[in-house]
Order: C-alpha cells, then sequence, then structure tokens
C-alpha cells in the first residue's frame, strides 16, 4: 500500500512539474504586462516535441543519444525520494539527501558531456559554465543542507520533516541562513534570472541552453521536461523542509487530500516570489555569478556555524 | 539544553544575534559605499529590533526609549548624513576593488570561531544564551575592526567604527538588558558628535589631499624612504 | 594455511623477477638448454618471457588476494618469525586484518596489472627500454609493498619499506635518456629517503621507551604526550611524504607520468595506500592513544591536499600527470577521514570513530580501484595514439568504443556519481562529518563543518574536472591526426584488465555491504571499535548510524533508475515515424566546423582560472601577429599557458637556497690543503681524548 502511494505520489512529481513551469511563466507574463500563454502551455509543447522525429547530429556518439534518459530517470528518482505530499513513505529510506544531490550531480555530468560530444563551440562552452557554477553551487547547496540537517539530526528528509513538525514553530538562525542560501542556490541550479535566462538562446549569455542546442524531438522533450522537474524539487524541498504544515503525516484521504493542497498553494505562492524576483532584477555577467554563489557558500557557512555558535547544546 | 527548549525571547534575540552577524559579513565584503551604508543601516535597524523585542519581553521600559534612540539615529540620522556626503562628494560611483575578497571573509568566518572561542571560558558561569549573544557582539567588534583594516574609503572606516559600537550596544542589551539611561543618552550623543566630526574632517581631508583613500594619507609621513 | 598463502604471494612476486635474470643469463645457460631456447630464441622468447613473468605476477596477486580475504573472513591474527636478516634479529611477521585488507587492495591492482601487462610492454623494444630490466624490478617492488604489510619489527618494515622504494626508484627512472625523467627519479629517491629517514627516527622515539624494536614491543611502550606527538609529527612527515600530502607532494606528478602506465597504476593505486597503511599501523596500533590535535592536523592536511590536488589537477594537460595530481587529491580525503575519525576516538565515541575509519579505509580501496582502472585506461590511450596531452585528442569515443566505456566507468567513480563506488565512501564521509554535535569541543565543532564543506567543494570541482577529461579525450572531434587515426587496441588482456577494475567499481556501487562488512572487522581489530553488524551495513541498505538518520540503498536506485528509464525509453520510441535521423551538426548557417572551433581543456578550465586565479601561478601570454595596411588585420594569434605549483618557489626553493648557503659555508672548511686535513684529525682526536678522559 505504502510502496503504492509512493509511486503515485512520484508519478504525481512528473506530472505536475510542466503545470509549475507553466504557472511560473504566467505570473511572469502577467508581471510584465504581456498576454499569458495558458497554464498547459508545456503539457503542449513537451507532447509536440514527443511526436517528432529527433535529428541528431552525425558526430554524436551513444552519449548523446542515451543522456536524455539517464538525465530523465535522475531526475524521476530524486522526485521519488523527496516528500511531495507525504512523509514517511518507503521511498524516502532509499536515499538521502546526499544522494538527492548525487542525482542532481549525476545527472548534469551527462548533460556537459552531452555538451561536448558533438564538438561545437557552444557545447563546449555550455559545459563548461554549467559546471563552473554547479561546482561553486553544489558546495553551497551541502552546507546549507547540513546546517538544516545538522539540527535535525538527520539527513534522510522524510525524518527531518518530521523533526521540524513536531517540533513547532521555533526561530532558528541556522534555518533563516539555511533557507535563504538554499533559495540562491536553487536559482543559480536550475538556471533562472539572473543566473541564467531560460528563455534566451543569445550565445554570450547561456547556459543550460548552449548545452541543449543540438537536441531535438523526444531527447529535447525529455530534458526539458527533466529540467522542470527540478525546478520543481528544489521548490518542494524549500517548500516541505521551511514550511512543513499541511503535509500528510498519516495515510488518510483526508490528510493526503490537505497535504496535496498544501504542496500546491506553497509551490505557487514560491512561483510568484520566483517570478517577481525574475522581473525585478537582470541577469548577471558570467564572473558575478561567482559572487552570488560564495555569497550563497557564506550564508550556509554561517547557518552551520550559527548552529554550533548559537543554538549549541554546550 | 537545546534551541526549542528556550523560550520565544531568547529563540528572536538568537535570531536576531545572527542576523546582525550577517549583515557584519555584508558590510565586510561590500564594495560599493552606498549599499555599505544602506546595510549599515539594516545593522541598526536590527538592533533597534532587538531593544524593542527585550523591551516588549523584560517589561523594561526605558529600553523602548532607547530603542527608539538607535531607530533614530543609527538607522535615520547617521546613514542619512553618510549618505548625503558621498552624494556631495561624488564619491557614490566609485567601486572599491577589494583586493583578496575571499580571504578577508575566511578571516572574518574565523574571528567568529574564535571570539566564540575565548569567550568560552569567560562567560561559563552565566547562561548559555549569553555566551553565544555576546560572542556574536565580540566578533562584530572584531568584524568591524576587519573592515577598517581592508577598506581604503575613509567613509568605511567610519562605517566600521560605527558598527564596532554596535557590537557593544548588543553586548549591552542582551548580556545587561542595556545600560544605563544616562550612559546610554552619552554614548548616542558621542556617536552623534563623532559621525559629525568625521563629516567635517572628511571635508578638510578632501580639500587638502584630494582624495578620501587612506592610504593617501601615507604620503604624510616625514620619514624619508 | 592463510599465512602460508601470503608467503606463497610474496614468493612468487620475486619468481616473477627470475625470468628477466634468465633474459640476461640465457647465452650462458648450460648447452642442451641452450639449444632449445635458441629455437625458441628470435619470435618467442620475448613474448614467453612476458607471459611468463606476468603470469607468475598475476598469481602473485591471485594469492594476495586469497590471502587478504582469508584472514579477513577469519579475524585471526597470525604471527611467525623468519629467521633471516641479522642472527640475533629474526623478522617478525604479522599478520592481521589490516594487512589484509591491504593485501586484498594490492592482490585486485596486481591481478589487473597482471593481465593488461603483456599486451602494454610488447612496444618496449629490447635494448633501450629492457623489459628484463622492468620486470625485475616490477616484481621487485610489488615484494616490497607485500612484505612491508607483514613486517611486525621496525627493521622488518624498512628493510621492505625501502627495498619498495628503491625498486620504484628504478621503474620511475626506466626511460631514462630523457633528462626530464631523470631529474623526476631522482626528486622521487630524494623525498623516498627523506621520508624513510623521518619513518626511521619516528621508530626509534618509539623505542626509546621500549625494549627492542618488534612491534609488540613498540605496542607496550608508553609515552608521554610530548613524545607521543613528536613521533606522530615525525611518522606523518614520512608516510605523508610517501603517500603524497599537499606540501609534500611535488614528487608525485613528476614520477607518476614518466613511469610505464602499469607503473603508475601500481604506485598510485597502492603504494600510496601502503603508505596509508604505515600511517594507521603506526597511529592507532603501535602508538595506541590518538590526541585529537593529530587529528586536527591530519583533518586540516587532509582538506588542504584534497581542494589543492584537484585545483592543480584541473590545470594539467598531461593526462597522467592531471591523474596523478588527482591522487594527491583523493589522498587528501582519505586522509581527512582519518583525522575525524582520530578525532572521534579522542573524544570517546568509537562508534564514530569506526565510522569514519570505514569510510576511509573503503575510500583507499575504491580509490585503487579507479585510479588503477584510469592509468590503465591512459596508458591505452597512450599507447594507441602515442600522445598525452588532452588538448590533441577527442573523439575518441569512436574509434575506442570499448576503451571509451571503461574510462567513463572510472571517471564516474572518481567523480563520486551515485551506483559507483567512489559515492558511497564519500558519503560515508559526510555522514561522519554530519556527526559532529557529539564534540564537546567549540572549535571543532565549528572546524569539521568547514572540512566537510571543503570536503563538498572538492567533490565538485572533481566532477568538473572528470566531466572536462573525458568530454576532451573521447568526444567532439578529434584536434589531430594521432587521435582521428586511433584505433581500438586488439590486445584483449589490455582491456581484461581495465574491465574487471571497472566491473568491480560498479558492483562495490552497488553492494557496498560486501566490502564494508570486512573493513568492519579491520575497524573492530584496529581501534576495538565497530559498527553493530546487520541491521546497519544490510546489503539493501546502508545505514550506518541508524536507519533514522541516514540510509542509501543502491540496489533499490538502480532499480529505480532502470524502470524510470525503460518505460520512458519503450514509450518514446513506439512510433516508426519518429526514428532518429542523422544530420550535420548545427553550424549557424556558416558551414565548416572545424575541430579547432571546439572547446579544448584549457578553454573548459577558463572560468576556474579566473575564479581560483590565486591558486596557481598563472603566466597566461595572447600575442597577435598584425598584417596589412596599419598594421590593423590580425593574421595568427597565439595563445601560451603556463602553470605552476606554489610549492615550488615558496617552499622548496628557500630549502634549497639554505642547502646551498650552508653547503657553501661547510665548503670553506674544505681547503684542500693535506696538512690542514692532517690538522683536523689532530683536533678532533684531541678533543675525543679530552671527552672521554
Amino acid at each position: 500500500m505504502n510502496w503504492l502511494l509512493a509511486v503515485l505520489q512520484t508519478v504525481l512529481f512528473v506530472a505536475l512539474a510542466p503545470l509549475l513551469a507553466g504557472w511560473i511563466k504566467w505570473c511572469k507574463c502577467r508581471l510584465q504586462n504581456r498576454k499569458a500563454p495558458s497554464l498547459f502551455q508545456p503539457y503542449r509543447d513537451l507532447l509536440k516535441l514527443t511526436r517528432k522525429q529527433p535529428v541528431v547530429s552525425d558526430q554524436a556518439s551513444w552519449i548523446f543519444t542515451t543522456s536524455p534518459y539517464i538525465i530523465f530517470s535522475a531526475m524521476v528518482l530524486a522526485a521519488s525520494i523527496v516528500p511531495l505530499v507525504a512523509v514517511d513513505l518507503p521511498t524516502s529510506a532509499n536515499a538521502d539527501v546526499i544522494v538527492l544531490i548525487g542525482f542532481f550531480s549525476f545527472a548534469r555530468f551527462f548533460l556537459a558531456l552531452a555538451g561536448l560530444d558533438i564538438g561545437t563551440a557552444f557545447g563546449g562552452m555550455g559545459s563548461s559554465r554549467e559546471m563552473t557554477i554547479s561546482s561553486m553551487a553544489e558546495p553551497a547547496m551541502l552546507m546549507g543542507i547540513f546546517a538544516l540537517t545538522m539540527s535535525a539530526s538527520t539527513t534522510n528528509l522524510s525524518f527531518a520533516i518530521d523533526f521540524v513538525l513536531n517540533e513547532g514553530l521555533v526561530l532558528r538562525p541556522s534555518f533563516i541562513f539555511a533557507l535563504l542560501s538554499l533559495m540562491l542556490v536553487a536559482i543559480a541550479e536550475t538556471g533562472r534570472i539572473p543566473v541564467d535566462n531560460p528563455a534566451t538562446h543569445l550565445e554570450l549569455t547561456m547556459i543550460h541552453e548552449a548545452m541543449i542546442l543540438e537536441y531535438s524531438g523526444r531527447h529535447l522533450a525529455l530534458i526539458e521536461w527533466a529540467s522542470q522537474l527540478k525546478l520543481m524539487l528544489y521548490g518542494v524541498l524549500i517548500a516541505n523542509i521551511f514550511f512543513p504544515w499541511g503535509i500528510a503525516e498519516r495515510i488518510t484521504v483526508e490528510a493526503l487530500k490537505y497535504g496535496l493542497l498544501a504542496i500546491v498553494v506553497k509551490l505557487a505562492l514560491l512561483a510568484v516570489l520566483l517570478a517577481l524576483s525574475e522581473t525585478l532584477f537582470a541577469k548577471m555577467r558570467l564572473f558575478r555569478v561567482q559572487e552570488f554563489l560564495s555569497f550563497a557558500y557564506l550564508l550556509g557557512l554561517l547557518g552551520m556555524l550559527s548552529h554550533i555558535i548559537l543554538e549549541g547544546a554546550r | 539544553m537545546n534551541i526549542e527548549q528556550l523560550d520565544f525571547y531568547t529563540q528572536a534575540v538568537l535570531s536576531l544575534a545572527a542576523l546582525v552577524g550577517l549583515t557584519s559579513f555584508l558590510m565586510l565584503g561590500q564594495g560599493r559605499l552606498l549599499r555599505l551604508i544602506f546595510v549599515f543601516a539594516v545593522q541598526g535597524f536590527l538592533l533597534a529590533l532587538t531593544t524593542a523585542v527585550a523591551a516588549y519581553s523584560l517589561n523594561i521600559h526605558h529600553l523602548y526609549i532607547s530603542a527608539v534612540l538607535t531607530l533614530v539615529l543609527k538607522v535615520i540620522v547617521i546613514p542619512w548624513m553618510l549618505r548625503r556626503l558621498v552624494l556631495q562628494m561624488n564619491m557614490h560611483r566609485d567601486v572599491e576593488a577589494l583586493k583578496n575578497n575571499s580571504a578577508v571573509m575566511l578571516g572574518g568566518a574565523s574571528l567568529m570561531v574564535f571570539s566564540y572561542y575565548i569567550l568560552h571560558p569567560i562567560v561559563q558561569t552565566s547562561s548559555i544564551v549569553m555566551l553565544n549573544a555576546l560572542a556574536v557582539s565580540l566578533s562584530v567588534m572584531l568584524l568591524g575592526m576587519l573592515l577598517m583594516i581592508s577598506h581604503r574609503q575613509a567613509v568605511a572606516h567610519v562605517v566600521g567604527f560605527m558598527s564596532i559600537e554596535n557590537g557593544l550596544f548588543f553586548a549591552a542589551i542582551v548580556a545587561t538588558h542595556g545600560m544605563p539611561m544616562v550612559v546610554e543618552l552619552g554614548v548616542a550623543f558621542d556617536v552623534l558628535v563623532a559621525a559629525v566630526l568625521f563629516g567635517i574632517f572628511f571635508f578638510h581631508i578632501r580639500t587638502s589631499i584630494d582624495s578620501l583613500d587612506v592610504d593617501l594619507l601615507n604620503r604624510l609621513s616625514e620619514v624619508d624612504k | 594455511m592463510i599465512l602460508v598463502l601470503a608467503y606463497c604471494s610474496v614468493l612468487l612476486s620475486f619468481a616473477s623477477c627470475l625470468p628477466a635474470l634468465l633474459m640476461y643469463q640465457r647465452h650462458n645457460l648450460p648447452a642442451f638448454n641452450r639449444q632449445w631456447i635458441i629455437n625458441l630464441e628470435e619470435q618467442h622468447f620475448p613474448i614467453l618471457m612476458r607471459r611468463a613473468v606476468f603470469g607468475l605476477l598475476g598469481l602473485s596477486g591471485l594469492f594476495a588476494i586469497l590471502a587478504g580475504l582469508g584472514v579477513l573472513i577469519t579475524g585471526e591474527v597470525m604471527t611467525d618469525r623468519i629467521s633471516l636478516g641479522l642472527p640475533w634479529l629474526p623478522w617478525q611477521v604479522r599478520f592481521d586484518n589490516l594487512s589484509g585488507f591491504f593485501f586484498l587492495i594490492i592482490g585486485i591492482a596486481v591481478s589487473a596489472v597482471s593481465l593488461y601487462g603483456p599486451g602494454y610492454v610488447s612496444t618496449y623494444e629490447e635494448g633501450r627500454h629492457p623489459f628484463a630490466v622492468l620486470s625485475l624490478f616490477t616484481g621487485l617492488f610489488v615484494a616490497g609493498m607485500l612484505l612491508v604489510l607483514l613486517a611486525d619489527d621496525a627493521f622488518f618494515f624498512m628493510i621492505a619499506w625501502e627495498l619498495m622504494s628503491v625498486a620504484s626508484y628504478f621503474l620511475v627512472a626506466f626511460q631514462h635518456e630523457n633528462p626530464a625523467n631523470r631529474r623526476a627519479a631522482f626528486l622521487y629517491l630524494l623525498m623516498a629517503e627523506i621520508g624513510a629517514l623521518a619513518i626511521i627516527l619516528a621508530f626509534g622515539v618509539l623505542a626509546s621507551f621500549a625494549d627492542g624494536f618488534t612491534f609488540d614491543a613498540l605496542r607496550d611502550a608508553r609515552l608521554s604526550t610530548t613524545w607521543a606527538s613528536i613521533a606522530f609529527v615525525l611518522a606523518l612527515l614520512g608516510f605523508g611524504m610517501k603517500a603524497g600530502l599537499v606540501p609534500v607532494h611535488v614528487w608525485l606528478p613528476e614520477a607518476h607520468p614518466v613511469a610505464p602506465s602499469h607503473i603508475s597504476a601500481l604506485m598510485s593505486g597502492v603504494m600510496l595506500k601502503v603508505a596509508l597503511y604505515g600511517l594507521i599501523r603506526f597511529c592507532f596500533d603501535l602508538i595506541g592513544e590518538v590526541h585529537w590535535q593529530w587529528g586536527l592536523a591530519l583533518m586540516i592536511l587532509g582538506t588542504v591536499s584534497a581542494l589543492g590536488g584537484i585545483l592543480y589537477a584541473m590545470m594539467q594537460t598531461n593526462l597522467k600527470r592531471l591523474l596523478a595530481y588527482s591522487s594527491v587529491e583523493n589522498i587528501g580525503i582519505i586522509f581527512m577521514v582519518l583525522g575525524l575519525s582520530m578525532i572521534f576516538m579522542s573524544q570517546n565515541q568509537p562508534q564514530l570513530a569506526a565510522l569514519g575509519f570505514l569510510a576511509a579505509l573503503f575510500h583507499a580501496f575504491n580509490h585503487a580501484l579507479f585510479k588503477n582502472l584510469l592509468f590503465l585506461g591512459a596508458g591505452i590511450i597512450h599507447h594507441q595514439t602515442h600522445e598525452l596531452n588532452i588538448d590533441l585528442m577527442g573523439g575518441l569515443i569512436k574509434r575506442m568504443p570499448k576503451t571509451g566505456m571503461l574510462f567513463l566507468i572510472g571517471c564516474m567513480s572518481i567523480s563520486s556519481l551515485p551506483l559507483f563506488n567512489g559515492f558511497v565512501s564519500e558519503w560515508l564521509a559526510f555522514q561522519t562529518a554530519l556527526q559532529v554535535d557529539v564534540i564537546d569541543n567549540g572549535v571543532l565543532r565549528s572546524l569539521i563543518p568547514v572540512a566537510a564543506a571543503s570536503l563538498a567543494l572538492t567533490a565538485a570541482l572533481a566532477a568538473a574536472c572528470f566531466v572536462n577529461v573525458f568530454g576532451i579525450l573521447f568526444l567532439g572531434l578529434p584536434r589531430s591526426r594521432h587521435s582521428d587515426k586511433a584505433q581500438e587496441i586488439t590486445d584483449q588482456g589490455m582491456l581484461a584488465g581495465p574491465a574487471l577494475l571497472a566491473g568491480l567499481c560498479f558492483l562495490f556501487g552497488i553492494f557496498p555491504g560486501l566490502m564494508l562488512g570486512l573493513i568492519n572487522d579491520v575497524a573492530g581489530q584496529v581501534l576495538g571499535a565497530s559498527l553493530p553488524d546487520g541491521a546497519t551495513l544490510s546489503w539493501l541498505h546502508l545505514a550506518p548510524v541508524s536507519a533514522d538518520k541516514a540510509s542509501y540503498s543502491a540496489p533499490l536506485v538502480l532499480v529505480g533508475a532502470l524502470i524510470a528509464a525503460g518505460i520512458c525509453f519503450r514509450y518514446l520510441r513506439r512510433s516508426p515515424a519518429t526514428v532518429m535521423r542523422r544530420a550535420e551538426t548545427w553550424d549557424c548557417g556558416f558551414g565548416g566546423l572545424t575541430p579547432r572551433m571546439q572547446y579544448s581543456s584549457s578553454a573548459f578550465m577558463m572560468p576556474f582560472r579566473r575564479i581560483f586565479a590565486r591558486v596557481w601561478i598563472i603566466d597566461e601570454q595572447v600575442r597577435k601577429d598584425s598584417q596589412g595596411a596599419m598594421n590593423q588585420d590580425v593574421a595568427a594569434i597565439h595563445y601560451s599557458l603556463q602553470i605552476q605549483d606554489h610549492s615550488w618557489p615558496r617552499l622548496y626553493q628557500p630549502i634549497e637556497r639554505a642547502v646551498n648557503r650552508t653547503a657553501r659555508l661547510v665548503g670553506r672548511i674544505q681547503t684542500g690543503n693535506i696538512r690542514t686535513y692532517l690538522g683536523y684529525s689532530f683536533v678532533t682526536l684531541i678533543v675525543m681524548l679530552w671527552i672521554i678522559s
């Protein structure tokens, strides 16, 4: 029963990801006084792409054609261990939050290789930039997460959320830092403004798009879907760890209903926040990103130090 | 004793302490003067907030006065004066290229640990909250000094100096629930006067050596090189 | 019985030297034999010799694996004494779990190398690079490493240690016609000997508090904290020099690239681990009581080595040099976690100490696997393209698909991606670091998280580094004629060796419990504490502390990934209208994409170079050739990049200058006049007489 529920939750996660992307786009358009596309436009795009014939460069090797599947399944796995609607599902014991970051880096490894595979300047450029940014973002994220997991003294997401729920409302300095740091990292890792602009194909600025320039058809669909999943993963992480209230603690229909409602509302609010910040800020130069991420790292570090110094038991 | 067992006041003070520490770090890494002054104002605001929280939960009325005083002086008057100064001298476009920024930041982080370490034996007798908050205020002072060492603009030095005073003030609020009113008024007045005097000095320095870069003051040395 | 296996393995590795000696002496053999050999001579003799040498070596490896597994499974401690050496100093032998574990590492590495070797050395022709010399010293080298693990007294240990060091010196100097190689080999010898000296002194300090040089006597020695710390510092210097900790790592990137690839694989994968063994034996076993300051020192040194190693590795274009620097990184990680384990041990947390110990040893094991794999892969690439500069490669995955696959597995393991073994050990390291809350000491509690953060940064940088390596080597378009003309290797053995290692990387990535169970017993024997068995280290779930703290189940993750990928693979490819079409790469409509338009590795690393600029000494020069009217057209751009290690000008050159200065001072007493020398002797005599009286 629980396993079935876990699978259902993962499917729901995967299915909702494009909707979140559509909602962000909608909010952004409204904020910028533009006419917004339908909320379901990302689904239509994905469907269209899967029906198209993929055209692959004749220089590409098997890395290029298998990478989309690897990337997508890594993201699905990641989705399976992040509690969306309910905690204490059996899949969450499969992997903890460090493994979650491992999944991200697995996907990134293959995405960067795929960028290098076709032998164009764009691909290499994208891979190089992606690896640069991620190699600064990943430690920042781990620092933020550590600050958190040290308070909960577990790296298992489900138990960590349980911990926050049981504790009630406690003002923890380390959580404030961790939240800020995770938000910054999330922006960098999901390629949003001000780090990367998902809506541009301008050669000087693009990062994610540069790597996947050669993809088409179902390959592109998988990669797009994977990056929407990643965005949603970060959103759910932030929403459910720092504001877990509403998530189903018991497996009853009632609780699950509320859990679903709660996460939809939380994600919608976060998305509005993201759209707002994307509207307000301009994209940074590539080498300013480093400062941005060092700041995230510093926040994570301060979070950890403040856990030790301010909240210490001794 | 863990944080979840503490009362709300203590939790709030600890969180505010963390944020005050953060603002110190932000000031340390800031190259633009106007933003530096803004962060300084934020720090002042956090101080005022801490004072207000303390006044509310400990029910000490005179702390409200010092909260208002802090708000007026450190959030509005002094930042406004500094800002006007910077704008007048047309320095708001200068970006100070901080050398080895990351080293300074790391130094800052280790200063924080260091201040915790040296306070540990001293505050053995009193509560943990006190130790933690005192550690933060000591590190705010040390970070203020580091700010003065690492920056070259004289205005940044003033901000560093003021943030040292902020650290002291924070310690006073947390450890002894504020200083006696007279002392506090005196200090506030001193700070204000200092800010004014600094402003006057700046104009003089600027007219005589045409810059506010303190490294240029080296030229005043009379020792033959 | 098990000890006999271990002896067999040592003897077999000695035996593998014999054919080499035979090779030189074959013309002096008795007549009836000579006829037989000369019949074989021209064609088959070298092949036969190679097979014999590597066959013996492989058997030696096999026996080492068996011996190691045997002792790990039974958990016995065997002792013995061999009446060799000086008459009143027989060699003490002890074979316990710790030795057994390192026997296993050596065994696996040597077996893989002996599969790989025959094909690889076939290019070394007689004369300039005599195979006899190579095989002689390879055998001695392996035997030396095995003997170090068996030694149970300081004399025997040092003899074996020197055998290992000196034999490996000859291996580094094997291609000695190149002056740079000779210099590298000399540097290696110098540092190895200084290290050995430090180790001897460390043993001396211990021995002065004990009666005798056997390890049993040394274990009983009761030292004051000061003397114990002095011994520790000396041992750390000695073993750290061999292991390649920053800042005494400089021999490593010089020596590893110049040795033949299978030797660099052994040196990097195994010899560094022997140094690790020495340190563990010395600190945890001989001194016994560890102090948190030592742990802190190890942790800091390890962190610096890890970060420094990977940052320097990223900037290398010589593949083997890059791998050598990456060894510095991995050794750093191992030492860091070992330091954590020491800290926990000294804070009376034996369970957590065991966890850290587990992580350190498992990473050592994993590093031996994947680093060997990568070095052997580099050997194949060198063998096929005669090139080690990664900026001249590209597109090899289509030309050498099998090598590419194996190399990819190595890269994924070393970048610590889930499903592979490198990830498990780093995961354990993080789990150890996260248990910091139990420590009383405030400074330690704040420093350990910082080390954990550096570990995170290291892991991320390693991933970037190996994306670069694999991407530039194997993907894209070939950047030179050599790589364009490269062919897949035909020798099956050269693929079998790496394939064995790659298979193990994957196996232990999915079922880490197999190995961790064995290491747990090692921890039990060395630290006197181990993780509770069963629930924490089951084959399915890995939950080192407890199930509600953290758990990782690689088999389930693998199944999940296969299901997810399988579903979308099946679903998306069902329509025949969407069969994949091959077309030219998009060139923005200008046409003519050339390999030179791709990112090279220096281009790939440019953002890192800029961000971490202060880590290296960078000499970057761009020169433009101008022509045309007013010199406005740029005809050609020349770009040159030199990257240097900070440790040379900061540390070694001052030492060098100081040594030279003292040498000059000492030189002053050398007048060359015979009567002065007589005078010196006279004065010495008088002083001696005065002292005696």
